[in-house]
């Protein structure tokens, strides 16, 4: 970090000093670029969802969260996390294990293709599930003639929030795997131990803190996510508004605190996100 | 790494891997390719050219350009701080530099609108001192797509600004540089691939960030209508050709993009000396 200002010790002469160092007068201007940008940016934000959100008071927040379309949406947030992050999860390890403990062609092809999801705009990851289940899509006919709703129901919105979260996990273990080698799972198979055991023993303590990590991250995508979800929802109030969308039709009634009520819940939980990312780079000792 | 003999679990691990990928992401990717054979070239054309499917794709590139270039600009001074200089808080403001990553789009939406507006907190000051409307502009847009934008930039510079070998700057400086020289020769060439990188990823993102935007927007076509937008509202017409042939076009630049950011990213590798 103070790389500059260690090696500088060992000049004495004045003019290497200068060249290493900014004058005092650009540090300052720009420290009070960093901090002007970074207040108005990112701290003003935060101030605010907690300011419109409590303008009526306590009673009236909490009103907005009770009530039943409010409920409703936090209830199928919560479920569309359950469901999707442990199967991401679960893809996440796997496709790791198979990345970096094997040799095989194609490896850095399907890499890239893992990583997929992160490059699609969100609209276009709500849109092709309705061409594949939509009125008009592929199985749209065969859905209809079963009485089966994919698309503006839950199904929809479980499908395309596994689809934006896909890559979550496996970005965070790839690296990390790889870096980390496999001379002590080898060691331990070659002692005799059964691969789950290896599995469990040794490589989940190693990557317990990067796979907490990514299980988080995924988390909060799939709770948060709006542009994929707006358009498989349908938007129906109380049974596939989703808290983001309860938020956007919130916002558009004019309806501020319920808006910003919902708002302050999905802004707590991005906090969250940030203070256990620094915990873990602190324990990790490393930039995630 | 050497391929190992006694490791378990290849054909399983790789077989679920590769049947997952192609359930959640190829198969319902392909369905955008395979629903647009349906058009023919010249009705496919013929969409993505109408006038106002053109004025959106130059809303949505045009402002993700002029923001990914000033978060390039900002991000780069923010890392610079939050690397050489030591101050009180630094760890917090590091730790903030991620939050549009983690608050979602639709929360970022409303809270831009709402200080943007002609009557909200920033919102006024604008109008007042300076006369100029963000909300419901193009620009607009761009400053809700500055604050997406921000933390791809900041978090693609700073560990290549903390790597970076002091003793190039310790050696030109001996040679008798000035510092302008040294930021000028030494520094900025050596950093330059990763901010160029970060405006890369910024820039793919903004084209097809929805949520931020459109409460921001206005969502006048011809003036403040993006892509994404267009092919919803394509969608909820029934237009569905309309929307594939949009949605595919996109889906192409967004490819295009990607493979660019992949090379920018070896480039960066080899110049800052990592592999």
């Amino acid at each position: 970090m103070n790389a500059i200002v260690q090696p500088a010790t060992a000049f004495n002469n004045q003019a290497g000093q200068k060249a290493l160092e900014d004058p005092n007068w650009v540090k300052l201007s720009l420290i009070t670029i960093a901090l002007g940008f970074i207040v108005l940016f990112l701290c003003l934000p935060l101030a605010l969802v907690i300011t419109k959100a409590f303008a009526q008071g306590w009673q009236a927040y909490w009103a907005a969260l009770t009530e039943p379309d409010a409920q409703a949406a936090i209830r199928l947030t919560l479920w569309t996390a359950a469901l999707t992050v442990p199967i991401n999860t679960v893809f996440g390890v796997t496709a790791a294990w198979a990345i970096t403990r094997f040799e095989f062609t194609g490896k850095s092809l399907l890499t890239t293709l893992i990583d997929l999801p992160f490059s699609v705009s969100p609209v276009i990851s709500g849109v092709i599930f309705v061409l594949l289940f939509g009125a008009q899509g592929w199985f749209g006919e065969w859905l209809l003639a079963h009485d089966i709703k994919i698309i503006f129901a839950v199904p929809g919105i479980v499908l395309a929030t596994l689809f934006i979260t896909f890559p979550f996990v496996a970005r965070e273990l790839i690296p990390l795997m790889q870096e980390m080698g496999n001379e002590e799972e080898e060691a331990a198979l070659s002692l005799g131990a059964s691969g789950w055991t290896t599995f469990i023993k040794v490589t989940l303590p190693n990557i317990k803190w990067a796979l907490l990590y990514g299980v988080l991250l995924c988390n909060a995508r799939a709770m948060g996510e709006f542009g994929a979800v707006s358009v498989v929802s349908g938007h129906i109030r109380g049974i596939t508004n989703t808290l983001p969308l309860h938020v956007e039709t919130s916002y558009n009634e004019y309806n501020a605190v319920a808006a910003f009520a919902g708002a302050s819940i999905l802004a707590g939980l991005a906090i969250v996100t940030l203070v256990l990312k620094s915990a873990l780079e602190w324990k990790q000792g490393k930039r995630l | 790494m050497r391929q190992s003999t006694i490791m378990p679990g290849f054909n399983q691990t790789l077989g679920f891997t590769l049947f997952y990928l192609a359930l959640v992401v190829l198969i319902p990717l392909s369905t955008l390719f395979v629903m647009s054979f349906k058009l023919s070239l010249a009705s496919y054309l013929d969409t993505i050219t109408n006038a106002r499917v053109l004025a959106s794709f130059r809303v949505s590139f045009g402002t993700a350009l002029i923001a990914a270039a000033i978060a390039s600009a900002f991000g780069f001074v923010i890392a610079w701080v939050l690397v050489r200089y030591p101050f009180p808080g630094k760890k917090l403001l590091d730790a903030l530099i991620d939050l549009p990553f983690a608050l979602p789009t639709a929360v970022a939406g409303i809270v831009m609108a709402t200080i943007f507006q002609p009557s909200g907190f920033i919102g006024t000051v604008l109008q007042d001192a300076l006369g100029v409307q963000v909300a419901y502009r193009p620009l607009g847009i761009v400053v809700a797509l500055i604050f997406i934008s921000i933390p791809f930039v900041v978090r693609t510079v700073e560990p290549v600004l903390e790597e970076f070998d002091a003793s190039m700057e310790e050696a030109a400086s001996s040679l008798g540089a000035t510092r302008w020289q040294v930021f000028g020769k030494i520094i900025l060439p050596n950093i330059f691939p990763s901010v160029l990188t970060g405006f890369a990823l910024a820039f793919a993102r903004g084209v097809g960030e929805y949520g931020s935007v459109i409460f921001i927007a206005g969502n006048l076509p011809y003036v403040s209508e993006i892509i994404p937008l267009l092919i919803i509202t394509k969608l909820e017409q029934y237009e569905i050709e309309a929307a594939t042939a949009i949605a595919l076009t996109m889906l192409m630049i967004s490819f295009v993009l990607l493979l660019a950011i992949n090379l920018l990213n070896r480039w960066m590798r080899q110049r800052s000396g990592q592999l």
